[in-house]
């Protein structure tokens, strides 16, 4: 027993200089694959529930449409409405704004431009269907609706 | 010399490092939201062109499977009110896909290439007259209006898609999710996708809502 508590004078602590590295290997990570919020939602969010997921292929390729009941009602109303980028737009203006996205892209991959609806799930058709029929217009016909993932009932 | 009386103050204090990485850890792990940006794909019908008109429907009328939902979110299917979940949907949509009534030479084609499983499955479902011709024919419309709640659009949408994944899957022997899992770039998998994909045509037809009800 003696032999073991005397042998050596080496002190008992852990050694923590390899602390800072792994602390640095777990920021990186998390740096990697986190993306910061692009930009301040308007618009309430809450997605409606899916199973048949599919995942974006190409992120460049992809634009969204927000679409809800506004956060700020006292300010904006209670009528759902259309957010791209930071701002509220109008149905008309998707068009355009169809086209801005276009320009950002490769020549050759603007026929690829996917359109992402991130839509609340208490909206009203009608207003996404508006949307549609101008994304049709703008000749923007790859479509995906954001939804939730969840197991498909057996 | 002065030096080497502090040679063992000399070191950097690299203690409080770990604390330093810890606030930025914690910095990126809130401002930080992890990208899960899933949905269902579809792709819309081009633009409408004047000088064209959009041929007359011939189809025959037992080969589309209609599906309405109101402004109340309640829904026709086949011309009868659906009680259920949408969800339950699948299987009666699954039933009419893979439904031989009146095969012409491509539906024979493709009803010899089904694996056994799939064909016992037609012989006690798939014999309907008054159904889809054969899968080639077969196309599911759905018909929304203006006051239809987004989320019962996803799940209608959702259940469609769930039918025809499952079709193709079960074809080459692979669950719904699998077969959406497969991954195109890959020769192998791309192959197993086109020989599920085969014949049987992704048919839905998405109306535009009625301008009635809603806003």
């Amino acid at each position: 027993m003696g032999k073991f508590s005397k042998s050596s004078g080496t002190s008992q602590e852990i050694p923590t200089a390899a602390l800072p590295d792994i602390i640095f290997m777990l920021l990186f990570f998390f740096m990697v694959t986190t993306v910061l919020r692009e930009q301040d939602l308007l618009v309430r969010q809450q997605l409606p529930k899916a199973t048949q997921l599919t995942k974006i292929e190409k992120k460049s390729l992809v634009s969204y449409i927000y679409i809800g009941q506004p956060r700020n009602t006292d300010q904006y109303g209670n009528e759902p409405k259309i957010q791209t980028n930071d701002v509220f737009t109008e149905v008309d203006d998707i068009i355009q704004f169809v086209n801005q996205e276009k320009d950002k892209l490769d020549e050759n991959q603007r026929d690829k431009i996917t359109m992402s609806f991130k839509v609340d799930q208490e909206t009203e058709m009608g207003i996404v269907s508006d949307v549609q029929e101008k994304l049709r217009k703008a000749n923007a016909l790859k479509v995906l609706y954001s939804s939730r993932k969840v197991a498909p009932q057996e | 010399m002065a030096r080497s009386k502090n040679r063992a103050t000399t070191e950097v204090n690299a203690g409080s490092m770990a604390d330093i990485a810890f606030l930025l850890l914690i910095f990126f792990l809130v401002t930080t939201t992890i990208a899960n940006d899933k949905g269902i794909t579809m792709r819309l019908p081009p633009p409408p062109d004047p000088n064209n008109p959009p041929p007359e429907v011939t189809k025959n009328d037992k080969n589309i499977f209609k599906i309405l939902a109101n402004s109340q979110d309640n829904l026709l299917v086949e011309d009868e009110p659906w009680e259920e979940d949408p969800s339950a949907l699948k299987e009666e949509i699954k039933k009419f896909i893979l439904n031989f009534g009146n095969p012409g030479p491509e539906g024979l084609d493709i009803y010899n290439s089904l694996p056994p499983g799939m064909k016992t499955y037609i012989s006690i479902n798939g014999r309907s007259q008054d159904s889809a011709e054969d899968p080639t024919e077969a196309v599911v419309s759905f018909k929304a209006q203006r006051g239809t709640s987004y989320e019962l659009y996803i799940a209608v949408l959702d259940a469609i898609n769930t039918a025809y994944n499952e079709v193709y899957g079960e074809r080459v022997g692979l669950t719904a999710e699998e077969f959406l899992a497969l991954d195109k770039s890959n020769p192998i998998q791309k192959d197993l996708y086109d020989r599920a994909r085969q014949g049987i045509p992704r048919a839905i037809s998405i109306a535009e809502p009625d301008k009635v009800g809603g806003r």
